[in-house]
């Protein structure tokens, strides 16, 4: 127990001194099964609570859409209004905004995988008890921006065969001499960069969350607990709980965002890829 | 300490090379926001069209200050 509040109690371990945080913070302690491969540490355990919460509301949606067909009820209960509301957002304002509705259902389901991992992942950060997010260590960015790289990869294959890397290599109009330039950009921003960006955008963005969410609440434990701090300097702790309070509604904001941007980088990486005229 | 330094510097580099990584993504980012207030002022039918393409302008441009970010760690 003492492993999974080890975030939490962070400036209250080392007595009086101020400690900032560190990137240790992303390398909790191992709670289970330490020095195997399947070492467990509480980002770990959060992860596996989240896919046990999604697949448990995704089944619940499930069955209530099931029964409301079978049923034929007009008038929606409020649960499913909320599932079809959030699976909607991702069908109609990602998937067939950008990709039109037959491309768009078919690449659907990993679209509403990815919106609803990086939504639940992202959202355990700034979760009471929880406080870290899923995704700020690299392993499960890593995974979904190789599930997107593969996908639009196999969509353009899939459209063009292997005119695809030809079309993304050697962009039609540009006179032959300038390949020599265009084509290195091209491979590096394409095959290399839009990866690596994709995991790190959402990565590094929940780390500084994180670690701005840690400072600003050590902060408000120091000035307020500290013996080192004196008199008035003890007000400044109700500033840093305020700056941490609002950050805390920035990271929900950033949450949305982040899943909603990765989600939409992937759509539009596919519609790139089967883009008819590079 | 010697005469002529008038104030001693204690810290990492790393912190300033971010400062200056983030002044870029900054502006660009500030860019593509003003663009798209004034986009949508001069025609407000076409608002959720331009938000998309803004938040992914955000994104692009915002990455250069994330990669900035990881550098430290990368390169310690």
């Amino acid at each position: 127990m003492i492993n999974l509040l080890a975030t939490v109690a962070h400036a209250s371990s080392s007595g009086d001194a101020f400690e900032p945080p560190t990137i240790g913070e992303f390398f909790p302690n191992a709670v289970l099964f330490q020095g195997t491969i399947f070492e467990m540490n509480r980002i770990m355990m959060i992860r596996m609570l989240i896919v046990v919460l999604l697949i448990v509301i995704f089944s619940l949606w499930a069955g209530s859409f099931k029964k409301a067909y079978k049923t034929g009820k007009v008038v929606p209960s409020r649960f499913q209004l909320m599932g079809e509301i959030s699976l909607n957002f991702v069908r109609n304002s990602i998937a067939h905004e950008q990709l039109g509705k037959k491309d768009g259902d078919r690449f659907l389901p990993l679209l509403t995988t990815i919106f609803f991992i990086v939504l639940g992942m992202n959202i355990t950060g700034i979760i009471p008890t929880l406080n870290i997010a899923g995704t700020s260590v690299i392993g499960l960015p890593l995974v979904l921006a190789l599930a997107a790289y593969v996908t639009f990869i196999y969509a353009g294959v899939k459209k063009h065969g292997l005119g695809f890397f030809k079309n993304s290599l050697f962009p039609a109009g540009v006179p032959v001499a300038f390949y020599i330039l265009v084509t290195p950009i091209e491979f590096l921003s394409t095959f290399i960069l839009r990866p690596v960006t994709l995991a790190l955008r959402l990565m590094m963005n929940m780390i500084a969350g994180h670690l701005l969410l840690v400072l600003c609440f050590s902060a408000t434990q120091f000035f307020f607990t500290s013996s080192l701090v004196e008199g008035a300097m003890r007000l400044f702790g109700g500033g840093t709980f305020l700056f941490g309070f609002a950050f805390t509604l920035f990271e929900i904001l950033v949450a949305f965002l982040q899943a909603y941007v990765f989600t939409l980088l992937t759509t539009v990486y596919i519609q790139l890829a089967m883009a008819d005229e590079h | 300490m010697d005469v002529n330094n008038i104030a001693a510097l204690t810290g990492n580099l790393a912190v300033i090379g971010y400062g200056l990584a983030a002044v870029g993504p900054g502006i660009g980012v500030g860019l593509v926001v003003s663009k798209t207030i004034e986009s949508i002022a001069r025609q407000p039918e076409l608002a959720a069209r331009l938000q998309v393409t803004m938040w992914l302008g955000i994104a692009f441009t915002e990455a250069l200050a994330l990669i900035g970010l990881a550098t430290p760690f990368i390169f310690a």
